[in-house]
């Protein structure tokens, strides 16, 4: 290993610019003649528009246009989609209404885009938006699963009676039904899965901008994937075609999956460019983003698990209900259904299970991919049913995991997903050491003393990252394929340009994605620039979401580097005027077998680009590369949470005393970036477990759209975290590769619930577990010295 | 409008803006001093953290003209050229950071810190004193070591102004 290769600890490349305030975001982004948006939106969750006075907006000093539904409309711009197609149980497709980028006619939540004014500064946008006079014809609003459920209930979209917008099942009912009637012991439990703001701190931003001059538009956005934006925004909404559209997303603050979607404001940025004539930008203030950003999980299940013999668990039944929104978003219908019922195995061997799915519509903001995206649903799921199944069955819950762990690999579940590699085991006895479990009796001895309640949990996690082959996820309904790209561009003098699809939004690729070229070129890291969210640039590319720029951008750039060595392996046998046969190629040097005749790889780079040393016709001069890459299977990061809670009955207040991660990544470029993902991770999974939670009243207004309302982990709500690691290479990948951005968000909320619960005695606690639902859970419960 | 002067990173500005116009928009559009930013609009999250006469605060909540004769210090004005301050390249060592949007609110923050609390700061100082600035990436375990490293780094009796 290099001090800068492949396994080593490297210091980013991009924090300079970062911890300078060089950073470049969209809102530092201003353009010349800009104007600035800001959104009409809509107070109430459901309700029909019979008109829209905007005179009082127009005349306001500073207001240049107010754009309405209808004019969206009259310019044919087509509404936002959703690329997932599901389909019900009978075969039928989904029930999908139209989602229009400004409303038309009605609104379905609170937030819900009614006009946009645009004008010459935000304060004069903001103060025309006041004045624009909506006359609402208010409804009532279903803002919750059971009330849209509910026979009577309002109807949100007229494609979906009774809100319904898919009911889906995977797995084989008739032998999970059959594994219950034989088991021994079921273990049932109802689950709620709590809704989430993402809260990326930099709020969304876009910058539309016509050029009248070459007929093209620019927007300037927060996204995880700008090429997704420009597909989705060119052949589906039609603003421009793809060649006519350029999408920049510079230095994005943080996405969690909120910024991979296409959203009303980037599209009215751009249609509304062109119809001002000016560069329109907007910027979401945080009481938006709660109110418009896609929220997260949101799910009501019924599980159950069966166990036979030997204690072994013989199928899994779920019954999920989630909550959709009142749209569509972009891949919303994936999350609660391939996302979701096919990590429902875990890491257990499970020969039987079923899961059925029914999805609604509310009067709520829309719900879609939030850092785990379905896995985290299908893993609390899972852990829970397990750890509460031990302990029905007075088993120590790691030896329960242990008894029903997968052993052998590949392992094929009932519910699609092929495991490629791991070992399980490994990662708990790893876990179980470092977190001093065995100590653990002693530790809860002295919390007792104290008045104090205490409680380990176990999560023992797995996920489907790397995603995703295209044939397959085609297969399961994927309007796109998820491939990625990379093209390598050696400059005459031996530095590289990396072109690549991924987005970087805080994981570091401009420092892992260099390792792995100064690793393989050996030439120094800062001889490496990683280029990204331009299409302007990259010619294609499906960005990053799912743990996937790891395993397979890089994988591109894998593939793409094979084809620079190979290329200048032949120039090198011109250079170094041997046969092409001898040439080796190792640590930046290229040599010819046998003989001491060598030449560095900036040599063979001009050489390249000079041609005097081979004819043009034999071989083409230059030396840049593309590859695409796409992936054989899923990957499968695995691990082991254990956390350890105490807290006092008397207030409920949940401390995190330890907390102990051993994860299997395969292959680790950068240890330090990839520990860094695990403790954010951890962080929004204590989020979701002990602070979080979107909530909307029985109207349909949302009462936590502010910091004040909404609880973000502070650092002092937060332990540190004691993290390892255990490897087992994924096959599927040249590099070995399985992925780490979601599993620290995947894991931990069911180790908290799983230690709480430990601690309590009795199941009954649901997210997240605020003091005061601690404090009622534990009225009664009294400290024990013993650690069962 | 109103006229508004004051001394940002050690250069007199001056500028007429809205009355209404706050602190942090002043410094990111009329002075293009991009690197305070704004998280959250109701000063819980600390992206927009600056000193003001050797204070930190939060600039989304500061009108412009209540800073006139100020002395205020933003995260462009801690390096020295390329040199960065020790609690900058305390961040960077300690992988302190991932997007970087509550980067320079957290250094800032950190820094008034020690200037208040001294070079030896325990985890549950940092932990306490960091309340007022939310990261969403790092989990904060990270930042913690960072500032206890810069704030061991820095000099002491240390002024950051």
């Amino acid at each position: 290993m290099t001090a800068t290769g492949i396994g080593a600890p490297v210091r980013r490349k991009e924090d300079f610019r970062f911890v300078t305030g060089r950073g470049r975001y969209v809102d530092d982004i201003n353009r010349p003649g800009q104007a600035y948006a800001f959104f009409v939106r809509s107070p109430h969750a459901h309700a029909n528009i019979r008109g829209i006075d905007a005179s009082a907006a127009l005349a306001h000093p500073g207001v240049l246009s107010v754009l309405t539904g209808d004019d969206i409309a009259a310019d044919k711009v087509g509404g936002l989609i959703c690329g997932w197609a599901i389909f019900n149980k009978d075969g039928s497709p989904m029930r999908a209404g139209p989602h229009p980028a400004l409303a038309q006619g009605k609104v379905r939540y609170v937030g819900d885009h009614v006009a946009v004014v645009i004008a010459e500064t935000l304060a004069a946008a903001r103060d025309g938006a006041e004045k624009v006079a909506v006359d609402y014809e208010v409804l009532p609003a279903a803002a919750d699963i059971a009330a849209a459920r509910k026979s009577g209930a309002p109807q949100i979209h007229e494609a979906a009676p009774n809100n319904a917008v898919f009911d889906w099942h995977l797995g084989d009912k008739a032998a999970t039904d059959a594994a219950f009637a034989r088991a021994r012991h079921v273990t049932k439990l109802e689950i709620v899965n709590n809704r989430l703001a993402p809260n990326p701190m930099e709020p969304r931003a876009a910058v539309g901008e016509y050029d009248f001059g070459s007929d093209s538009f620019t927007l300037y956005t927060t996204s995880q994937n700008p090429h997704v934006a420009r597909l989705v925004l060119s052949a589906f909404i039609g603003i421009a075609p793809e060649h006519k559209l350029r999408v920049v997303a510079p230095d994005v603050g943080g996405g969690f999956g909120s910024k991979i979607f296409i959203y009303a404001e980037e599209t009215v940025c751009v249609w509304a460019s062109r119809k001002v004539g000016r560069p329109v930008k907007w910027t979401c203030d945080r009481t938006e983003a709660f109110l418009c950003d896609a929220h997260g999980r949101d799910h009501v299940t019924h599980a159950e698990l069966a166990i036979g013999d030997n204690n072994r668990i013989i199928g899994l039944r779920v019954h999920t209900d989630a909550n959709l929104g009142a749209y569509l978003s972009t891949f919303a219908s994936s999350v609660p259904t391939y996302l979701y019922a096919p990590l429902l195995s875990g890491q257990y061997d499970i020969p039987a299970i079923y899961a059925q799915v029914d999805a609604w519509y509310t009067n709520t903001a829309p719900v879609d991919a939030y850092r785990g995206a379905g896995r985290p649903e299908a893993t609390f799921v899972v852990e829970r049913l397990v750890e509460v199944a031990a302990r029905e069955l007075r088993m120590d819950p790691a030896e329960f995991r242990r008894a029903n762990f997968v052993r052998t690999f590949p392992h094929q579940t009932p519910v699609i997903m092929a495991y490629d590699a791991g070992d399980y085991e490994a990662s708990l006895k790893k876990a179980q050491e470092m977190h001093d479990v065995k100590g653990f009796g002693a530790r809860k001895a002295a919390s007792a003393a104290k008045g104090k309640l205490r409680g380990l949990g176990y999560s023992a996690y797995i996920e489907a990252c790397g995603i995703a082959p295209s044939a397959a996820v085609g297969s399961l309904g994927a309007g796109v394929g998820l491939w990625e790209s990379a093209e390598v561009r050696v400059n005459p003098i031996g530095t590289v340009e990396i072109l690549t699809g991924s987005h970087s939004h805080g994981q570091g690729h401009e420092t892992t994605f260099a390792q792995l070229v100064s690793d393989r070129l050996g030439i120094p890291i800062d001889n490496v620039s990683i280029v990204h969210g331009d299409t302007d640039k990259v010619q294609m590319g499906m960005g990053t979401y799912g743990s996937r720029s790891g395993a397979v951008g890089m994988s591109a750039i894998y593939k793409a580097l094979d084809k620079i060595e190979a290329k200048a392996k032949k120039v090198a046998a011109h250079v170094l005027e041997a046969s092409e046969t001898d040439i080796e190629f190792k640590d930046g040097k290229f040599t010819v077998k046998g003989t001491d005749k060598a030449a560095d790889f900036g040599t063979i780079a001009l050489n390249a680009y000079i041609a005097h040393k081979f004819s043009g016709q034999e071989l083409e001069p230059g030396l840049k590369e593309s590859a695409f890459w796409d992936p054989t299977n899923f990957t499968f990061p695995a691990g082991v949470h254990i956390c350890e809670v105490e807290f006092d009955p008397a207030d409920g207040v949940v401390r995190i005393d330890r907390w102990t991660a051993v994860d299997d990544f395969g292959k680790v470029i950068n240890p330090l970036i990839v520990e860094g993902q695990v403790h954010g991770g951890i962080a929004q999974g204590v989020g979701q477990a002990l602070y979080e939670g979107a909530v909307y009243d029985e109207a349909g207004q949302l009462v936590t759209a502010s910091y004040m309302d909404y609880c973000m982990p502070r650092a002092d709500n937060l332990p540190s975290y004691n993290v390892g690691m255990t490897v087992t290479p994924c096959p599927s990948n040249p590099l070995g590769i399985k992925g780490c951005g979601e599993a620290g968000a995947i894991a931990a909320p069911p180790a908290v619930i799983n230690a709480i619960t430990d601690a309590l005695g009795h199941e009954n606690i649901s997210m997240p577990a605020t003091p005061e639902k601690v404090w009622r859970a534990a009225q009664g419960v009294v400290p024990r010295q013993a650690a069962e | 409008m109103a006229k508004v002067s004051m001394v940002v990173n050690g250069k007199p500005v001056s500028g007429e803006v809205e009355p209404r116009t706050l602190l942090v928009h002043f410094l990111r559009e009329t002075l293009r001093l991009t690197g305070t930013h704004v998280g959250c609009d109701t000063s819980q999250c600390g992206a927009c953290v600056v000193h003001v006469d050797g204070a930190a605060i939060k600039s989304c909540t500061t009108l412009a003209v209540s800073c006139e004769g100020a002395h205020v210090t933003t995260i462009e004005g801690l390096a020295q050229g390329d040199r960065l301050h020790p609690m900058q390249e305390a961040f960077r060592d300690n992988h302190g950071l991932q997007c970087g949007f509550c980067t320079p609110g957290m250094i800032m923050t950190a820094v008034d810190m020690v200037n208040r609390k001294g070079n030896r700061l325990d985890e549950t100082t940092i932990r306490h004193e960091l309340e007022g600035n939310i990261c969403r990436c790092t989990g904060y375990h990270n930042i913690v070591k960072a500032v206890a490293a810069g704030a061991a780094n820095m000099p002491a009796k240390a002024a950051a102004e």
